[in-house]
């Protein structure tokens, strides 16, 4: 099994996209000094995103264990180029806390291990051919992130650490007791052992499953991963995860965490879809994708705590994804590949302006930030554009992918279409008067210069841009084939 | 399938839904640590067992862990941050043990009506087998819930993990990838839990989740 294993790790690409963060992740924890691992980290995930970069021109074949599909491509370069550009904005951030005294560079040693561990479980969840081996992956993302949210050790971020820790546990639980059920009903048709769990050949036969089995299972696969996701009621854990470890987590659990949780669910839907006989998972998805909008739409107007207030605005878009995933269609789908990587880039994009935020003003308190275009005029015009492209306003690349969800969704279902508005026009309420809240009027605290650099949130602002005025042909049409897969 | 290896796998599977519920009604800490020893015990047996009737010694590896870490270590080491904490009185519950043990009836019943008709083309030592698995899970979860102390969730959490090798070993010929994932990812997941409880102990002198409460960023 371990000769399989490595054979398949001589594939190139695929073997770098886990070589390299994994080989970084123990240099990292060795290492002493803090600006040489914060340079290696970034440079670390450059190449991780390079060689995800390769996987668009060559695709190497499918392995018993991992594989490249056109599905997971879209997952890993988009997790790989989040990776990185956070990774830079980190390396100026945390000198920032080390200077106040927040960390220490043990601390750092460690946070720079956990991150590049985090990027290695991301990569082997999406490139996981076994469900059994995407499970294990997603659990040890899951405790990086953990231990990554404790890393301040407040009575903040110690309550925030094990709130995530129990609910994430109990929703990986509920996950692989539905990756065992799954095996169990692929088991009398694939026969016993290994093939039972791999995914392509599950979903080459999943015709001949069980499918009384394979709804139990995607019930709890969908409570399970939906956790990871989000999704309401299963995601208290997320605002306190987002607002009590240092803001560069914030910006990976939102920009990319997330999404990998999502693509687990994303795969078993198409297992399902692939059984004639099987309920429909898309109306499940809808439910509670529709949920999650609408109460998270309703939390952001009573949050005082800025990266809490944004953390619910994450829960907002991961079910209107969740949502547009759940309708299907190649237009749903479409737009629901591309409202989520709107999504990650402009969430990673706000994390990074409060970031700088928060570091400037010595806190995250809503009403203890007024002012901030007076004050800080490119932060603060940085943090209002990131605002109203969250807020799915013309011309960025937000709007395109809400308008596109919204307009297929009156087409075949008026009533949900209504509820959906309804729920996008109470968080854009929401975030248009907290935004004016903080970034107009009497300059408030500290009117100190911005050290660190802007490179990050603006490249991120700029691709939203970009792609609300012109999506290239490719793209478009890369993006077509992956929601006619989605089914 | 023998009708004795039936009845023994049955048997055993039963008995951990019913050390299950022994879990739910302790009201002391040590008892309570007791309890989920001989949970694991009673779960190597049942590990062991199947290993014998599937023929798959590679299944022994699961059991002993099961045995040696969650029987043994586990149990030990957290008595010991029992006694260090000094939490060694009566357990806080949501709730009176009477609704919690009726709460408990009515998941073991639903996950029963669930598993066996969803299964009804499996082989019924499988069959039963999930549905036990089932009950235990919501079981673990159902102490999670009604448990105020962070130890106590930490019990209830690792009961689940028992329901979930249960299932895992009872389907037969899972490959070993995930049996020694699930073993693993328990040593991990108890380590982690480890070095949160020492730090809240540190930070806040309890581990009582409900006084974390207090702490929380938004109730200023």
């Amino acid at each position: 099994m371990s000769e399989l294993l490595l054979s398949e790790l001589a594939v190139q690409p695929v073997a770098a996209l886990l070589l390299i963060p994994g080989v970084s992740a123990i240099l990292l924890a060795v290492l002493p000094g803090y600006r040489l691992t914060a340079r290696l980290n970034v440079l670390s995930t450059l190449l991780t995103f390079l060689a995800s970069l390769s996987l668009l021109v060559a695709r190497p074949e499918v392995g018993g264990y991992l594989f490249v599909d056109d599905l997971n491509v879209v997952f890993v370069v988009l997790g790989t180029f989040v990776g990185f550009t956070t990774s830079a904005f980190s390396a100026s951030y945390i000198a920032h806390e080390l200077e106040i005294g927040r960390l220490t560079t043990a601390n750092l040693r460690f946070y720079h291990a956990m991150y590049q561990a985090l990027m290695f479980a991301m990569n082997l969840a999406l490139l996981a051919n076994n469900i059994g081996l995407m499970w294990v992956a997603v659990e040890l993302a899951t405790l990086t992130t953990v231990l990554m949210v404790g890393i301040y050790r407040t009575h903040e971020a110690l309550e925030a650490a094990w709130k995530y820790f129990i609910l994430g546990s109990v929703g990986i639980a509920l996950a692989l007791f539905g990756t065992i059920l799954v095996y169990m009903a692929a088991r009398p048709v694939i026969g016993e052992g290994h093939d039972a769990m791999v995914w392509t050949e599950l979903i080459d036969k999943a015709r001949d499953f069980n499918p009384e089995l394979l709804n139990v299972a995607f019930v709890f696969l969908m409570l399970g991963y939906g956790t990871k996701v989000g999704l309401a009621p299963l995601h208290a854990w997320l605002p306190d995860a987002h607002a009590e470890g240092p803001t560069p987590i914030s910006a990976v659990l939102s920009g990319l965490l997330l999404n990998v949780a999502l693509y687990a669910v994303l795969r078993f839907k198409m297992l399902l879809a692939a059984n004639p006989d099987a309920i429909s998972p898309g109306p499940l998805m809808v439910v509670l994708g529709l949920v999650s909008l609408i109460f998270a739409a309703f939390m952001l107007y009573r949050r005082r705590d800025i990266k809490r207030m944004f953390a619910y605005s994450s829960i907002e878009h991961m079910g209107l994804i969740t949502f547009a995933f759940g309708m299907g269609g190649p237009l749903a789908n479409f737009a629901g590949l591309l409202h989520m990587t709107m999504h990650s880039l402009t969430k990673s994009a706000i994390f990074f302006a409060v970031g700088h935020v928060a570091q400037v003003k010595g806190t995250q308190k809503l009403s203890e930030i007024r002012g901030l275009t007076e004050s800080h005029p490119v932060l603060g015009w940085g943090l209002v554009t990131g605002v109203v492209a969250i807020a799915g306003l013309p011309p960025l690349g937000i709007f395109m992918s809400e308008f596109l969800i919204v307009s297929s969704t009156f087409a075949r279902e008026p009533l949900l279409a209504v509820l959906l508005v309804f729920g996008l026009l109470v968080a854009f309420g929401a975030l248009i008067l907290r935004m004016s809240d903080i970034a107009f009027g009497k300059p408030t605290g500290s009117m100190a210069a911005v050290e660190s650099s802007y490179v990050p949130l603006f490249a991120h602002l700029a691709l939203v841009l970009a792609a609300g005025i012109y999506l290239p042909g490719p793209l478009v049409a890369w993006f077509q084939n992956v929601a006619r897969l989605l089914g | 399938m023998q009708p004795l290896a039936l009845d023994v796998a049955h048997m055993l599977a039963g008995g951990l839904v019913l050390v299950s519920f022994m879990l739910l009604y302790q009201d002391r800490m040590f008892g309570l640590l007791n309890i989920f020893a001989l949970h694991a015990v009673v779960l190597s047996l049942s590990i062991a067992w199947q290993a014998y009737v599937q023929n798959a010694p590679h299944l022994f590896i699961p059991g002993a862990i099961a045995l040696i870490l969650k029987g043994i270590i586990i149990p030990v080491a957290l008595h010991r941050v029992v006694v260090k904490l000094g939490i060694h009185r009566e357990i806080e519950t949501v709730g009176g043990i009477g609704p919690t043990m009726l709460a408990g009836i009515g998941l073991v019943a639903l996950s029963m009506v669930v598993m066996l008709r969803a299964t009804a083309a499996a082989d019924p030592l499988a069959r039963q087998d999930l549905a036990f698995a089932l009950s235990v899970i919501l079981l673990g979860l159902l102490m999670m819930v009604t448990r105020r102390n962070a130890v106590s969730q930490v019990v209830g959490f690792l009961s689940i993990e028992n329901g979930l090798i249960l299932a895992a070993t009872g389907a037969k010929g899972m490959p070993l990838v995930v049996e020694i994932s699930v073993a693993f990812s328990v040593i991990v997941a108890f380590i982690v839990i480890g070095v949160f409880l020492f730090r809240i102990r540190e930070r806040f002198d309890t581990v009582d989740l409900q006084a974390l409460d207090e702490f929380r960023g938004e109730r200023q």
